[in-house]
């Protein structure tokens, strides 16, 4: 017994699967707002640029899973996904760098601004976003690496 | 959660283990959620129970979803399991009782963040203010380490259809 999503006759058994679709397509949008929202409100509720990156790549899985593989490369190309995993982590870092820059110390962000509260805010708002990028490409780059390989011995 | 992982051992049927694994990292995040650590709860629900059930599956999809029976008891392991467990719990009995305000944890950083959080960076939440901005090292390191994990998927597995797809020189269908 094996299970799989992305068999062929699993792919011309989704196609019937109406209701699954439809649902699908009203909620992915609902979980990429929910993304954005954790990922902009984390100063002031829980979560961050980490939770918000795992939501918002489950919403490009969940349209892997029931749409296929193949289509969903379409909607979000490898090579979109290789940028935001790099850029990311590189805005992280860019963000020390710009601190060491203004004349602080590496990742000090009270520099980055006249008023260092106002820094603080700019500092870790991008951070937070390059933090989301990099763990929203990656997931969904593991995940689409993993969907993609062939059963061994079918 | 101690039922969960008991019927766990016991499942031979790796799907209903995956979906399992699933639930009870979901009772994490609500035990997480009672002891007040929403932001921990959070990424235990996000990631414990939504993106590793998924990750497991997609493991599943390539392996077969029974687990072979194992023919007789392994003693030795079960010993040394059962003595680092024991060991632990004892440990556990020098801890502080939870939300002891005199506990170690308590006295070191943990007033200064809470006292200057709000002046140092006007951030309500404590925890994000940490993370990102006292303690903006260790997440960079988090997140490169996330970034390794990708480029290491990426360079293990990721290249295999390619290689069956096409030579070294065509590209194939990319990951």
């Amino acid at each position: 017994m094996r299970w799989r999503w992305h068999g062929e006759q699993d792919k011309r058994e989704m196609e019937h699967k109406e209701i699954l679709r439809v649902i699908t397509k009203l909620l992915i949008p609902m979980i990429m707002l929910f993304g954005l929202y954790v990922q902009f409100h984390g100063d002031f509720g829980p979560g961050g640029g980490f939770q918000a990156g795992v939501i918002f790549a489950s919403a490009f899985i969940v349209y892997a899973i029931v749409f296929g593989v193949d289509i969903s490369r379409k909607v979000i190309s490898p090579s979109f996904r290789r940028w935001m995993l790099s850029c990311g982590l590189l805005l992280y870092a860019g963000v020390g760098v710009a601190g060491i820059l203004s004349g602080g110390r590496y990742l000090n962000y009270s520099v980055l601004a006249d008023n260092p509260v106002i820094g603080q805010h700019i500092g870790i708002t991008l951070i937070e976003f390059g933090v989301g990028m990099t763990v929203a490409g990656a997931m969904i780059t593991i995940f689409n690496v993993f969907a993609n390989q062939e059963s061994r011995d079918d | 959660m101690g039922v969960i992982a008991i019927v766990l051992l016991w499942l031979r049927n790796l799907f209903a283990v995956v979906m399992l694994s699933g639930a009870f990292s979901l009772t994490a995040a609500v035990l997480y959620l009672v002891l007040d650590a929403v932001d921990v709860a959070f990424t235990e629900a996000a990631v414990g129970a939504g993106i590793s059930t998924v990750l497991m599956l997609g493991t599943l999809a390539l392996t077969t979803s029974e687990e072979k029976a194992e023919p007789h008891v392994a003693w030795g392991p079960l010993l040394i399991v059962l003595v680092t467990g024991a060991a632990l719990v004892y440990g556990t009995l020098d801890m502080p009782r939870y939300g002891d305000p005199t506990a170690p944890i308590h006295q070191h950083v943990a007033p200064y963040y809470i006292e200057n959080t709000k002046s140092d960076t006007g951030v309500p939440n404590i925890v994000t203010a940490v993370l990102a901005s006292y303690r903006g090292y260790d997440t960079l390191g988090e997140v490169t380490v996330i970034f390794t994990a990708a480029i290491g998927v990426m360079a293990l597995i990721g290249r295999r259809r390619r290689e069956s797809t096409g030579g070294p020189g065509e590209t194939g269908p990319e990951v």
